[in-house]
Order: C-alpha cells, then structure tokens, then sequence
C-alpha cells in the first residue's frame, strides 16, 4: 500500500491502517527489518518510536530512512524530551530531505522512567509547540523568524488519550493541538468501544483524522497490568474475562481475536477513520490481526 | 525561600580534615527555618566535627557563629575581620550565601556544608516543597498561581501530557499532576479561559547564566552621590 503516501490515504477516505516498528536497542536490526518487510504492504504507515519509554536505542529518523527505502510509508515520531528546539527543527529538515514527510509530535515520557534516569530531561519545546513548528518551517521559517532555504513539507499528527483521568485538562491541550494545525491523531489503547464512541462523538467536530490505538493484549497478565501502571489505558473486566478464560496456551490467540475483532467494529461502524495497531514485542502477529479483522 | 539539606557527614568531613581552625558559619535566615543552616545546626554540626576530629586524634578547631544573612555584605562584611582569623569558613548557607562570603574573605577557604535544594515554600512542619524555577517570566498570573514550570516534571505550559493517572503525575504518584491542579483551581475561579490560548515556548534568553538584576533608579541616586563614579 505504499503506493500512495500517507497523506493520500488519510484523504481518500478509506479506512486506514498504521502500525509501528520499536528501533532495538544495538545495532543487530534483523528482525526490525523483517517486521518492517511483513508490514509494509499491509498498512499505509509504519510509525517508529523515539526512544520509546525514555529507553535509549537507535533514532527513529534513522529507521524510517530504511523503512522508506524498502518501500514503507514511515510516520517519524518525535518526542520533545532529548532535543532542543534547534535539534528538533534540524531533525525535521532531515527527515526531509530523507524523504520521510509524516512526523508524529509527541511530549515524550519523563527520563526518570527510563535507562537513562540521570540524564537531563531538556522539554524545551511541548508537543502544541512542536506541531507548531512543523507548520512554521512549512512557510519557510523556522521558529526564530529565520529563513529557510527550501521549506519542509509535512503530514502532522499528535496523540490524544480518550479515557485520560481527569479528561478535561487532556481535552483542552487536545484543542490546543488541534488549533496548532494537525492532520491526523492516533489515540493511546482504547478497549471499550462504547467510551471511545462517545469520545468520537465530541472529536467528530473537528477536521481531523482519528486513527483509535489498538494495543495487543498477550494475556490476563499484560492486561491487569495495563490497568495498574498504564495512564489512561482501561481494560474493562470482560475482556479481563474472556483472556483469563482462554484455553492454556491460547491466550494470545485470543488477544488477537479481541484486536480484530475490536478494528473489524471500528470499521464497520465507521465509529473513527481507521486504527493504529501497536503489538509491542509481537510485530510479526500484525498481518494476522489484520486478517481477523477482515482487512 | 531557599531550601537547602546538609551534605553527608562524610563528605563534610573530609573537606575541613586539612585546616585546622574552621569557622561554622550558620545563615539566619532561609536555611535556618528550613533547618539545615541556623545557629542550631551550627551547633550540632561543629560538635559531631569536634567529637569526630578528636576520635581522628586530629587537632582541629571548630568555632561556630551565625550571622542573618549571608548573602548580604551588610551581614558579612562586619565579620570580616573575625573570619580572616581562621584557616577555613563552612559555610551553612545557600550557595549564594557561600560565594559571596568567599569574595568576601577572598584568601580563605570557603567550603559549603548544604546542598542547596531550590526555591520553595513550607508545606507541613518538616516538609518544603519547591515552587519556582526562577524562569524570569512569571506565568502564574494565568495558571491560578501554580507554576506549571516547577510542578509539572516536563515544565509543561500547554497543558499536560498523556501520563496523567486519576489526577497523579506520571512521574510520581505521589504527587498531583500540575495540570490537573491548574485545571481544578481555575475551573472553580471560573477562569479556564486563562489556558485555552496557546502559550509560546519559554524564552531562555531571559534566563541569562549568571542571571544579572540591575535596579536602574538606585543605581542614577547612587552615581549622582558619588559624583559619576
Ligand atoms: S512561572 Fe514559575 S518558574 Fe517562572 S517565575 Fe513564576 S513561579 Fe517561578
Ligand atoms: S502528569 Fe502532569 S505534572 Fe506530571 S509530567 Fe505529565 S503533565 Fe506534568
């Protein structure tokens, strides 16, 4: 599907599919090449992190270069948390001149969860600001007032988490990215669609594309534990159920059966205009998630 | 005020073991109601250096005294005279109150015994908690007078990011998420309107290193009186 750029899929209106690749932590890249060569002509992007989790590994610049020369679609995430303004207006310039053209602004975790716990956590610009930017260096300035030889071109997302407690404070800078100048939003996990359907209803205002975050669950385990230490992240009691009631061995089976199950009743209802697909650690069950849900 | 936390008794220590007449030198004023550089401390530290200088069978002399202020040559020069009488000063202030005693009594060794912690406030008898960053461009004013810059770990000024946990901060669970605070505060003040604008980057420009405050109407009285010097 990497036919057409992101940007083309996220305006046809079909109901569009992401995933995402984690850069390793080293340089051995086998498998992540492998998961980028299952997935590529499966979805119409392939997001990659930014030291995910404040974890340092590879850039996720560098692996959208290699996503995009073996014919992915790559969507850059880029956190807020290792960079300064300048080295994160730097990192948009070469994203395009790398020929990567989608960027996902994010806040990033805070260090003290991470690898690095006594490194200095920089945050000089916020997720509102980076979105920002990436519009201004589009007129052809950077964020100083300076020009640019040759703007960037961008398709611009952020991330928005609908089951956040309390959601109002999370609404309003939701807005604010919105005002910023956003294309598209991938949301944190939801798993109850009736929430999600009700938060649609509020979103649906706004013009802007929302991809809803479907998480894996690997068992009764992944999904208790999600309750307790994941912000904003519900796993409601029946799906707890249906996990801990797997047959022994089956239950990442059923984890996927929830996954497209879950994407097929998105579509089908049209309740958001597609889903961004995260199996953290099991990349490679991604085509069969996708077949569950008929896609 | 200013908060500081004794250094380990160690590391304190160590530094003095090479004079041998030190001047413990409290400040009366933020570190002596935060505890950890009034007279009292100054008592207790010069007598745990006394008491282990001597099981070190080390001739050092420990003098304590205490003056209001440190960081204030009102308060440090009068001493003058009495610190250029010992070999080292430690210094229980704040690290401002350390280097301005050091340019003081320029030929002495000034040691500072606090690790200065922040700018912040009393929360309960025993507890302080920080409060400002020192930014140089006050937001308060529209955030219900909680500074998203100290509270908030990521120094957030748009709003919080996705790691807020029923109303806690990612970062510790202990403490409320900034954001969440600023919210409540403002809904209740009916004055949310406050935040929905965007807020720009902060300007570092305005927090020059070393930060520099020059009161321009003192300093015309003061050249007038001193006939233009
Ligand atoms: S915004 Fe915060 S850091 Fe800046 S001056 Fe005000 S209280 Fe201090
Ligand atoms: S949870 Fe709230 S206070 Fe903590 S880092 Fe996020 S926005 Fe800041």
């Amino acid at each position: 599907m990497a036919s057409r750029s992101f940007k083309e899929a996220l305006d046809s209106g079909d109901f569009v599919v992401t995933s995402e690749v984690g850069p390793p932590k080293g340089t051995n890249i086998e498998e992540m090449l492998h998961h980028i060569d299952l997935l590529k002509d499966k979805v119409d992007g392939i997001n990659t992190t930014d030291n995910q989790s404040s974890v340092m590994r590879i850039s996720s610049l560098a692996v959208c270069h290699l996503a995009q020369e073996r014919g992915a679609e790559a969507i850059l995430q880029v956190t807020c948390r290792d960079r300064n303004r300048m080295a994160l207006e730097s990192e948009l310039l070469s994203a395009n001149i790398l020929g990567v053209h989608n960027v996902l602004c994010l806040t990033g975790d805070y260090v003290s969860v991470g690898d690095h716990p006594d490194a200095k956590p920089v945050f000089d610009l916020d997720s509102v600001h980076l979105i920002q930017t990436v519009r201004t260096m589009e007129q052809g300035k950077d964020i100083a007032g300076n020009e640019l030889n040759g703007p960037t071109r961008f398709c611009v997302g952020a991330i928005v988490t609908p089951e956040a407690n309390p959601i109002e404070p999370q609404l309003l800078k939701f807005e604010k990215k919105i005002r910023a100048g956003i294309d598209f939003v991938q949301t944190q996990a939801i798993y109850d669609l009736d929430n999600f359907k009700r938060f649609m209803q509020y979103a649906r205002r706004f013009e802007v594309k929302i991809l809803a975050g479907i998480i894996l669950l690997t068992g009764v385990g992944m999904a208790r534990y999600m309750n307790a230490n994941v912000p904003g992240v519900v796993v409601p009691d029946q799906l707890i159920r249906e996990l801990a009631g797997a047959p022994k061995g089956q239950a990442l089976q059923t984890g996927i059966a929830i996954a497209g199950r879950m994407i097929r009743q998105i579509k089908d209802e049209r309740i958001c205009d597609g889903v961004h697909i995260m199996a953290i650690g099991h990349e490679g069950l991604v085509p069969q998630i996708l077949e569950t849900a008929g896609l | 005020m200013i908060v500081g936390e004794r250094k380990p008794f160690d590391e304190i220590k160590a530094k003095v073991s090479d004079y041998r007449k030190v001047l413990v030198l409290g400040c009366g004023t933020c570190v002596a109601v935060c505890m950890a550089g009034g007279e009292k401390e100054v008592e207790l530290l010069a007598s745990q250096l006394r008491l282990a200088s001597r099981m070190d069978k080390k001739e050092i002399e420990f003098a304590e005294h205490t003056i209001v202020r440190q960081c204030d040559r009102e308060y440090t020069e009068p001493i003058l005279e009495k610190l250029g009488e010992y070999d080292a000063v430690l210094s229980l202030a704040c690290g401002a109150g350390v280097q301005l005693v050091s340019d003081v009594v320029e030929d002495v060794a000034v040691l500072p015994a606090l690790n200065t912690r922040f700018i912040g406030s009393t929360r309960e008898e025993g507890v302080w908690i920080e409060r400002c960053r020192s930014c140089g461009d006050c937001v308060l004013g529209d955030t219900g007078g909680i500074c998203p810059l100290t509270i908030c770990p990521k120094g957030l000024v748009n709003g919080p990011c996705g790691g807020t946990n029923d109303g806690k901060c990612e970062v510790t669970s202990e403490k409320d998420c900034a954001w969440t605070t600023i919210y409540n505060r403002l809904d209740k003040q009916g004055k949310l309107d406050n935040i929905r604008r965007i807020f720009s980057p902060i300007k570092y420009s305005a927090q020059t290193t070393p930060g520099l405050q020059v009161n321009e109407a003192y300093l015309k009285v003061e050249t007038e009186g001193t006939d233009g010097q």
